[in-house]
């Protein structure tokens, strides 16, 4: 390291507006998709099922799963967006540039990670503004409804980023977000809440960390938790900690990125 | 000071296979140098230890003085690097991946100076094509281009001219010729022996991850360059005279020509000893003249002396 902590801003930005640049480039696509899907899914819960279910901790059915369609879109987005950032140069074998630049690691995952979080938070945004088109919006914690949103998005994306550093192959990107992520944010509450659960699967559910990321945000709407939000707000902060630890761990070691 | 100190320097990757064996290299400032070596030798290797790509087992690098682990950021900013493989971000336009380049090592966009740059490689007419929608070459050019982004002091030509036209080639030395004359000191590896004797001051031959030879370019076609004078001859001969068998002649040009190979290292040459030998024998000769062996014979020569050695 070169002596003084000093940051090298602009190779942040550079990263950071390039990866943004992919984004924009299929601007039509990573925009209308998650209008598309969040429609189907109002259509589907909110009008075809939500319509015969009744309100669950006194909020509307349609209305209760907004949360957690944030949610699941947040995750999967802030993986694959970052997963995805790091690991093409890493195919194409353009990383040769990161690497050979005066760059910090902090400097590199600050520019990826950044974008993949921006791209993620922009889309959670784009399904809450289509959401107000199908239910009229509550949001009683709109600055920890933000915070969340951040956090969230932010520790997801490192963990894309780690994924994207471990995968040797495009099998292996696709492997975390399909078989863990998206059924563990499907059972973790997106939909439901999980004291509608048996007591044997409400204490099985609470073993898996996406609960607390819904319960949390949906706390931040409604005002309602299935588990309190210090939990919620520690177990969020706890799986960020361990995705910086294995960011961190990976550029000491240079973990498939040098040899 | 050397504008590069490689001291010491060795790699043995995880897989058992050392690379570098104890490499001591200086390279000066505003030389153009030519690292040689067979596939294999440990090239790209010292070259991705220097750049920052490959960690090296033990050893040291200085850049412009700078430690290339201690004082990255700064030894780096001196480096501009091209490849050898076509590496390039296919859906990028090219103004784009080249201010991305400069960007990337912490300085302000400057449209100025990129539209120079790629005025100088001919690319200012494509600056705004995609780089998937380019030649092989125009993608050569647009590596070169992202190197010299951020005004490096020392650029590192990986293979640069591997599978371009004569043309591109050529646009290739002159550009290596300009960026001397700036003061940008210049290594390059190449298959090309031809591109080496074109362009380099000054050569380094490695072989099985071990420098075995670095000389001035001139003094190491002169000490090891062989030597051949052709006579051409008033009557063809079908033989050699036995008493000129020493002499390990060769006879050409169905019987036309004596060819005479000698070492201008050697003490004597042997050539008047030959010229009292072929009056001696009553073989005359209307001409003669002699040629020079190129690098890519003194390559092939130390090369081959190695594996006989090993």
């Amino acid at each position: 390291m070169s002596a003084g902590f000093s940051m090298n801003w602009p190779a942040v930005r550079a990263i950071y507006l390039f990866e943004m640049g992919r984004f924009w480039r299929t601007a039509g696509q990573s925009i209308l998709a998650p209008v598309i899907s969040t429609t189907l899914y109002f259509v589907v819960f909110g009008a075809a099922i939500g319509s015969r279910v009744s309100a669950v901790d006194g909020v509307p059915y349609g209305l209760f799963i907004v949360p957690g369609l944030i949610m699941l879109s947040l995750l999967t987005q802030s993986i694959s967006n970052a997963s995805f950032g790091i690991y093409f140069p890493r195919f194409a074998g353009t990383i040769y540039e990161i690497l050979s630049a005066p760059i910090s690691p902090l400097e590199v995952v600050l520019g990826f990670v950044g974008a993949a979080a921006s791209k993620s938070i922009l889309i959670g945004l784009i399904i809450l503004a289509t959401s107000a088109l199908f239910v009229p919006l509550r949001i009683d914690h709109p600055l920890w409804m933000i915070g969340f949103l951040l956090l969230t998005a932010v520790t997801f994306s490192l963990f894309g980023f780690v994924i994207g550093l471990w995968a040797d192959g495009f099998e292996k990107l696709q492997l975390v977000p399909l078989l863990v992520v998206t059924p563990l944010t499907f059972l973790g509450g997106s939909f439901y809440a999980i004291g509608m659960l048996p007591p044997f699967w409400h204490a099985v559910s609470l073993l898996n960390p996406v609960v607390y990321l819904i319960s949390g945000f949906r706390w931040a709407f409604f005002g309602t938790a299935d588990v309190s939000i210090a939990v919620s707000l520690g177990m969020t902060a706890l799986f960020l900690v361990i995705c910086l630890g294995l960011v961190t761990y990976i550029f000491r070691t240079g973990y498939r990125l040098k040899s | 000071m050397p504008i590069i100190s490689i001291s010491k320097l060795s790699k043995t990757y995880t897989s058992g296979f050392t690379a570098l064996r104890d490499i001591d290299l200086a390279i000066e400032r505003g030389e153009i140098f030519a690292l040689l070596g067979p596939n294999g030798a440990g090239k790209s290797t010292l070259i991705n230890i220097v750049c920052g790509i490959v960690t090296p087992s033990s050893g040291t690098v200085l850049v412009d003085g700078h430690d290339i682990a201690s004082a990255y950021r700064a030894a780096r900013r001196a480096i501009g690097l091209v490849p050898q493989e076509l590496t390039t971000d296919a859906f990028e336009t090219v103004v784009n991946t080249v201010s991305f380049s400069r960007g990337l090592f912490g300085l302000t966009p400057n449209p100025a100076h990129i539209e120079r740059i790629l005025r100088a490689l001919s690319l200012w007419d494509k600056r705004n094509s995609r780089l998937m929608t380019l030649s092989g070459g125009m993608k050569r050019r647009v590596l070169i281009a992202k190197a010299l982004s951020h005004e490096p002091r020392v650029l590192f030509l990986d293979e640069p001219t591997a599978g371009v036209d004569v043309e591109l080639r050529q646009d290739m030395w002159r550009l290596v010729r300009d960026l001397r004359q700036q003061g940008v000191t210049v290594i390059l590896t190449t298959h090309y022996i031809e591109e080496a004797e074109e362009m380099a001051d000054r050569i380094g031959v490695i072989r099985r991850g071990e420098i075995i030879l670095v000389e001035e370019k001139a003094a190491l076609m002169r000490k090891l360059g062989r030597k051949q004078l052709t006579l051409h001859l008033q009557k063809p001969i079908t033989a050699v005279p036995p008493d000129l068998s020493d002499y390990e002649l060769a006879v050409a040009g169905d019987g036309s020509e004596l060819v005479y190979t000698y070492d201008t290292r050697a003490e004597r040459t042997g050539i008047t000893g030959l010229l009292t030998g072929l009056a001696a024998a009553g073989i005359r000769f209307n001409d003669l003249h002699t040629e020079q062996s190129s690098l890519e014979d003194i390559f092939v020569g130390l090369v081959r002396e190695e594996r006989a050695q090993a």
